[in-house]
């Protein structure tokens, strides 16, 4: 009977699952995008711009004015915005299609420390949430595993592709650390107050921590059988191979995150949330670490704390010379990782220009990545992974993408969701 | 060994003063005393107020005979010299659960939810339990009486602290000896009610606090429905309310707002509760006065965090270390509004906790006559007992206490408590205070001796000019050993020394040498220093004049000092997007006054006006969010599948700081909905977001009506696991039969009730037949075409229309069929793909509503999403290309159409509520801040002054900081940090109830 009714819920799903677009061809012939103001990513803007690109790759990005000849399909975009691809980071596209359905949630594994765990292979490229990402303008994203105390391995992707090897970027990319927390919860169940108090444990998870590295150490120094899985994974952070992202908010574990990293000679470390971040922020300057701020578009964490708090955040961090991206984990993740420019275009109000907001989701993002040399930005030499958009696309009201392209490709900006508006905005028309 | 005989003799004497003179004795004669007992020269509280300087209290046969300054004793009395000491009566705590044992917790699965009440004969609901009687289950504790008597009560009116009505209380004496044929005074004291549920059942209903709101009132109809003899079946639990209702009834409430939440609901019904305080009650003082409640307060005062660790003290909230500030001024503030108040031991971690709270209470101001009269006078007229308690006037009970002082002093120490005449004695009241500094010569060395500590349990401290020894000292009957290390300490030498104390001046006595040769011992003690004494008293009075912060409405941060003031604003040369045939206009003037929008146009004289440059801004009536879960203390009652009687507005929050990040991000206006736990879920609050006014202040004045229905997973409970199998409806077809099943009843409900029979008043049934006879509207939560058909159906078949579709994300489908039926459409601007049924949720599913003639909102169920909901609007022009004038409506105009308040607001209009944004960009646009928002004439949220209160903010933080650490250094005892996050609640927020 249950074999029948999950038998029956699999049907129900592939049936309705017939909408995904089809990725697009390989670039086969030269494209010339003119009279765009277009928005580079790296903090420059051009009016009037000239972009080209040829087997996927950009090959002039400059002033209209250039007297240079026009390569293949020409599209003239006066009076509008070009801009590189937004890159999500820390998100979790493709692990899960519908909250609710657990059949659907591949998002986080059993156990405690999982190095080894890989996102990539469960990454959907045929999600219906991924394609609604594209009309947004987020072209790529990094689709990292939840849960645990490490909770897996990334890997950085574009979101047009047959499958999950066609559309990685840099797979594998880095390891994944929730860091332990400060605080932590009373059972209000028990009769508990429901408040957050000092995390007595504290002191003792970081040590299980560093006696894991130190274990995985001991093993990678010195091969033998049994092979562990789990340390084998967790090598690529000592080689420089796999980068390390730490999750974590309060001051306290953002220092005692960075120490820790310094000690286990980690030569990439990235802070994901940091909602104290700025308490810090010498800090991060000094050894260099960036970024990943969470979400703009979430509340204070405190009654004090100023109403724009998560709005500002960004700013400060900015304007202390520390290498920001923007990232949107939490309630509702996936579905809401189209609003990523809206994230940036927050900042804007709250103390940036319009060039930097930009960057928290392209160039920086990228360099966080370790994508830059490929992605980012609309540099020569880089992957033509761009939009055409009417208006300013950091702003809802004219983000409006006519066209856009991953590695030169001419993607599909339809999706499940415009296919059901077409048919019912008919539907009233007869 | 002393003492002991005479307390026993004592003893003996009030056990057979109260025999029952027809219990056989069959181990000696029959005794009889008759004597009397004097007690002389003592300062005599006879009431707090009545004070007798040097009297006589006379007493026998447990009762007090007289009490004056001039006695006549007769000759049988044994009669006791307390000369310089005072008398008071004993204390008194009515909120007590002495004696009871705490039910055990029902047995089974937590997660398995029980619908129906375990007990037969009795309320459908397991929580109303009038029936349970205190004496019952009463078992006399000698152990918690011993602690009682020490902390100076003498009598305690116990209940069973266990379920939503408790039943009655029992008035007991905490007297030493005897039985409880003596110490029983009555057996049926008061009806005792809370807001927590039974723990011996697991029954569901109520989840939350406004469903033990409607449970009460239901039960109090039900009750009145009962004793007219309508209903035939037995119901003990009825049949006991009804005993009880003239009895005095108490009601934990444990924070102000309770306090006036159940005096209004009491009101409804003639009920005047005596309220159990929170300790909170000077936040809203006049309010809590108009309760004309009495209340019984428990002195918990918070204790001071510990903020030594910087990084965890920046988590404590204003509002905490405000509250430990404040709050020890809470009992003066109520004495001061001539509130009046008894005390009592609930909460404290014992009785002995209680004296040094209300010291401090005292030291903050409170009056010393108000505190005694809380703890004697008030509590006994409470209960009624003001005859025979609470005083020493002719005829009392002879509950009293001996002290070497003002009861009310730190030094002063309680020698004895007296209750029904029986004495128990704390401190031996002839014992010597040897509290001093002594010398004396021992080997030619002079040596001092310094005693510390309680009268008797002495400290000692043996020392010369040079040398400290370890010493010990025991002191009791008045016989004082000492022992103490000779010079050498390489060496087991001990010295001991005894003595018995006849005079505390000198100690004279035996001196036992280590090799066991006696000698004298004979030390004088020393004159105090003067010098000193005036400095500790110094120290004490630094002690006496706390600071306190003012309060601030809300008391928290962001409060402000007091209420904003209406105001005449004329905005100058300002976009206003008018929402009416105007549009949007440039350049424009807007004026307000009284309230009111009171002119628009071009070149308007200032007059009397503050003027506001516009210059670059726009104007816009202020965002109404349609669908909010802000400022409610609950979101669902999830214990029934219709809960149709409970209501929002009974537990509103108006201190939840969201309304303030609400009023940062344009919103002036919410409705705050009933979760969607259920198919019939509860009736909304439709409220302006007056931030600094309390809860009531905030709803619209003849607000429409409105309740919460909803649809599809939530209500079918599809993902709450798999122990939420078993409610009724479990699919989408039965849905419809709860719908259907319901407004039949209410019709035939509505039908009796208009054909002037009597009627059972259903509070349910009555609020769905509102829906009925259209005097409420239905706003829908809603997700997929079949069940949105589905409900359009059910109500033309009960000829009514549905008002509002919330959250409706198929809507698109059935956008001809909305038109038809005549409903609005509130939905989400972008959110699908959390559950199954959003699968075909699409950005674009306002404007297809829209452009096929759907009123059309978009409404947020978020608190983070609400104070952004202009951004929200504008994706409207971005997934289906709606105008921006249009897209502005779906956040203001429609959304006050849904709710029938466009009369008043939605829109800047002559004549309309001056509830207006300013904004310092066009209002759809991500860059854009709201600088001003303004309700009715008032600035509730201004940007500069938000810079101002962060200031504040930091600053009071700051000191509150100091003053904490300051008290750690005193000595003083503090808690670990807390650190409150709130929750985010959403359409399926569950109150957290243990």
């Amino acid at each position: 009977m249950r074999t029948l009714k999950i038998l029956i819920l699999t049907l129900c799903v592939s049936a309705i699952s017939f909408a995904q677009q089809t990725p697009g061809d390989k670039q086969t012939q030269a494209i010339t995008i003119e009279g765009a103001t277009a928005h580079l990513g790296n903090g420059d803007v051009i009016e009037n711009a000239l972009i080209m690109f040829e087997n996927g790759t950009l090959t002039f990005v400059g002033s209209a004015n250039s007297k240079i000849a026009r390569k293949g399909t020409i599209i003239d975009a006066k009076g509008k915005h070009v801009y590189p691809g937004f890159i999500a980071p820390n998100a979790t596209l493709g692990l899960v299609e519908v909250d609710a359905v657990r059949a659907s949630d591949d998002e986080d594994e059993v156990g405690a420390m999982n190095p080894h765990i890989r996102s990539l292979i469960a990454y959907n490229t045929e999600s219906k949430v991924v394609e609604s990402m594209r009309p947004n303008g987020v072209l790529m994203a990094q689709i990292t595993p939840r849960g645990g105390r490490i909770s897996g391995t990334s890997s950085v992707v574009q979101l047009d592709a047959w499958n999950w090897e066609d559309a990685a970027i840099k797979a594998d990319d880095a390891i994944h650390l929730n860091w332990p927390s400060n605080y932590s919860r009373g059972r209000w169940w028990l009769g508990e107050p429901n408040v957050l108090k000092e995390n007595k444990n504290y002191a003792k998870e970081i040590e299980e921590l560093t006696n894991y590295f130190a274990q995985s150490k001991a093993y990678n120094a010195n091969k033998t059988t049994p092979k562990d899985l789990p340390f084998e994974a967790l090598n690529g952070l000592m080689d420089g191979s796999k980068r390390l992202f730490v999750h974590v908010d309060y001051e306290k574990g953002i220092t005692d995150a960075i120490n820790f990293a310094k000690a286990e000679n980690i030569k990439h470390l990235v802070i994901v949330g940091g909602y104290e971040a700025n308490n810090v922020a010498h800090l991060l300057k000094q050894n260099n670490v960036p970024v990943l701020l969470q979400r703009t578009h979430s509340r204070p964490k405190g009654d004090d704390h100023d109403y724009d708090l998560p709005y500002k955040l960004a700013t400060q961090l900015v304007n202390s010379g520390i290498l920001v991206g923007l990232e949107n984990a939490g309630d509702m993740e996936r579905m809401n990782t189209r609003n990523l420019p809206f994230l940036a275009g927050t900042t804007v109000a709250h103390g940036l220009t319009k060039a930097q907001a930009l960057s928290l989701i392209t160039l920086n993002t990228a360099k966080i990545l370790g994508v830059d040399d490929i992605v980012g930005s609309l540099e020569v030499g880089k992957d033509a992974t761009l939009f055409i958009s009417q208006g300013d696309a950091l702003d809802m009201r004219t983000n409006k993408l006519d066209q856009a392209f991953i590695q030169g490709r001419t993607i599909s900006l339809e999706t499940h969701q415009t296919e059901l508006y077409k048919r019912y905005s008919e539907k009233y028309k007869k | 060994m002393i003492k002991k005989w005479a307390a026993l003799s004592l003893l003996l004497c009030g056990y057979f003063s109260f025999a029952q003179e027809y219990v056989p004795k069959n181990d000696g004669v029959k005794t009889n005393t008759s004597n009397y007992t004097a007690l002389t020269n003592a300062k005599i509280y006879v009431t707090p107020n009545q004070i007798i300087e040097k009297g006589t209290l006379l007493i026998k046969d447990g009762k007090v005979v007289s009490s004056g300054a001039s006695v006549t004793i007769p000759k049988n009395a044994v009669v006791i010299d307390v000369t310089g000491k005072s008398i008071y009566p004993s204390f008194i705590d009515i909120y007590s659960d002495f004696g009871i044992k705490k039910p055990s917790a029902a047995s089974g699965n937590r997660r398995n939810p029980q619908y129906d009440a375990s007990r037969e004969g009795f309320y459908w609901n397991d929580h109303i339990r009038p029936d349970q009687n205190a004496i019952d289950l009463f078992e006399f504790d000698s152990k918690k009486a011993q602690e009682l008597r020490k902390a100076g009560f003498g009598v305690v009116n116990s209940h069973i602290d266990d379920g939503i009505i408790q039943g009655t209380g029992v008035l007991v004496t905490l007297a030493a000896s005897g039985s409880d044929a003596t110490r029983l005074l009555d057996d049926r004291v008061g009806q005792y009610s809370g807001t927590s549920k039974s723990k011996t059942s697991r029954q569901a209903y109520p989840t939350s606090l406004m469903g033990t709101m409607a449970l009460l009132r239901q039960v109090n109809h039900d009750a009145d429905w009962y004793a007219k003899g309508n209903i035939k079946e037995k119901d003990r639990a009825l049949e006991a309310y009804i005993a009880n209702k003239n009895l005095v009834q108490f009601f934990d409430a444990g924070k102000k707002i309770n306090a006036l939440r159940f005096d209004k609901l009491g009101d409804q019904f003639g009920i005047q509760y005596v309220f159990v305080g929170g300790g909170d009650e000077y936040e809203l003082i006049s309010d809590i006065k108009n309760t004309n409640a009495k209340f019984i307060l428990p002195l918990d005062f918070p204790d001071a965090y510990d903020m030594e660790d910087p990084l965890l003290a920046q988590s404590v909230s204003l509002e905490d270390l405000k509250a430990w500030n404040q709050s020890p001024a809470n009992p003066k503030i109520l004495a001061e509004n001539n509130i009046q108040f008894a005390l009592t031991t609930h909460k404290l971690k014992d009785a002995k906790a209680l004296m040094p709270n209300l010291l401090k209470a005292i030291a903050y101001g409170l009056d010393k006559t108000k505190a005694l009269e809380a703890l004697t006078t008030i509590p006994a007229g409470i209960i009624g007992k003001s005859s025979e308690l609470g005083h020493l006037k002719s005829g009392a009970y002879a509950n009293f206490l001996i002290t070497s002082g003002d009861v009310f002093d730190k030094e002063t120490t309680i020698y004895e408590n007296w209750v029904t005449g029986i004495k128990d004695e704390l401190t031996a009241m002839n014992t010597q205070d040897l509290r001093g500094s002594y010398t004396f010569n021992f080997d030619n060395t002079a040596y001092e001796l310094e005693i510390s500590g309680e009268i008797e349990k002495l400290k000692s401290k043996v020392k010369t000019s040079t040398k400290e020894y370890g010493s010990k000292i025991s002191f009791s009957d008045n016989w004082m050993q000492l022992t103490f290390a000779a010079a050498d300490s390489t060496k087991k030498d001990f010295i001991r020394v005894v003595t018995n104390v006849t005079n505390p001046k000198t100690l004279s006595g035996k001196l036992f040498y280590p090799n066991g040769n006696e000698g004298t011992f004979f030390a004088t003690k020393q004159v105090k220093d003067a010098k000193k004494e005036d400095k500790k008293d110094n120290e004490d009075k630094d002690d006496k004049t706390p600071t306190i912060y003012p309060v601030t409405y809300p008391n928290m941060a962001y409060g402000m000092e007091s209420l904003p003031q209406q105001e005449t604003l004329l905005f100058k040369n300002v976009t206003v997007w008018t929402n009416e045939k105007d549009g949007i206009i440039k350049n424009t003037d807007v004026l307000i006054k009284n309230g009111k929008i009171a002119k628009i146009g071009t070149n308007l004289s200032a007059g009397n006006a503050t003027v506001i440059d516009g210059t670059n801004k726009h104007l816009t009536s202020g965002i109404i969010d349609e669908h909010s879960h802000i400022a409610t203390e609950s979101v669902n009652e999830a214990g029934h599948n219709s809960t149709a009687e409970v209501t929002i507005e009974d537990v509103l929050d108006a201190e939840d700081v969201d309304i303030y990040r609400n009023l940062a991000g344009g919103v002036t206006s919410i409705q705050i909905l009933h979760g969607s736990a259920n198919p019939i879920g509860g009736r909304s609050a439709i409220i302006k977001l007056k931030w600094g006014e309390k809860a009531d202040n905030l709803v619209y004045q003849n607000s429409p009506k409105f309740i919460k229905f909803a649809l599809g997973e939530n209500v079918k409970q599809a993902n709450w696991g798999d122990n939420a199998k078993t409610r009724f409806p479990q699919t989408r077809m039965g849905v419809e039969q709860v719908f259907t099943d319901y407004f039949q009843r209410a019709q035939e409900y509505d039908a009796l009730k208009k054909s002037g029979k009597p009627y059972r008043k259903d509070l349910e049934l009555e609020t769905i037949a509102e829906i009925l006879n259209k005097e409420r509207f239905v706003s829908c939560h809603s997700y997929v075409q079949s069940e949105i058909n589905m409900l359009m159906k059910v109500a033309e078949k009960f000829n009514f229309r549905i008002n509002t579709f919330t959250h409706i994300l198929e809507g698109y489908k059935v956008a001809d069929k909305m038109v038809e039926h005549g409903v609005g459409g509130s939905t989400f601007s972008d959110w699908w793909a959390y559950k199954y049924e959003v699968n075909d949720a699409i950005p674009f599913n306002a404007p297809i509503m829209h452009n096929a003639g759907v009123l059309v909102a978009i409404n947020s169920d978020d608190a983070e999403m609400s104070r952004r909901l202009n951004q929200e609007a504008a994706k409207s022009v971005k997934y289906g290309d709606i105008s921006e004038e249009d897209a502005w409506k779906f956040v203001t105009l429609n959304p006050a159409k849904l709710l029938h308040i466009d009369d008043r607001v939605g829109s800047i209009k002559v004549g309309k509520d001056a509830d207006v944004v300013l904004w310092s960009d066009n209002p759809l646009s991500i860059y854009a801040k709201a600088e001003k928002t303004i309700i009715e004439g008032k600035v509730y949220f201004d940007l500069e002054r938000d810079a101002k209160l962060r200031e504040t903010i930091k600053k009071e933080k700051n000191e509150l900081t100091m003053l904490m650490l300051q008290a750690k250094n005193k000595g003083l005892k503090t808690k670990p940090i807390e650190k409150k996050e709130k929750e985010l609640l959403h359409c399926d927020s569950i109150d957290h109830q243990h």
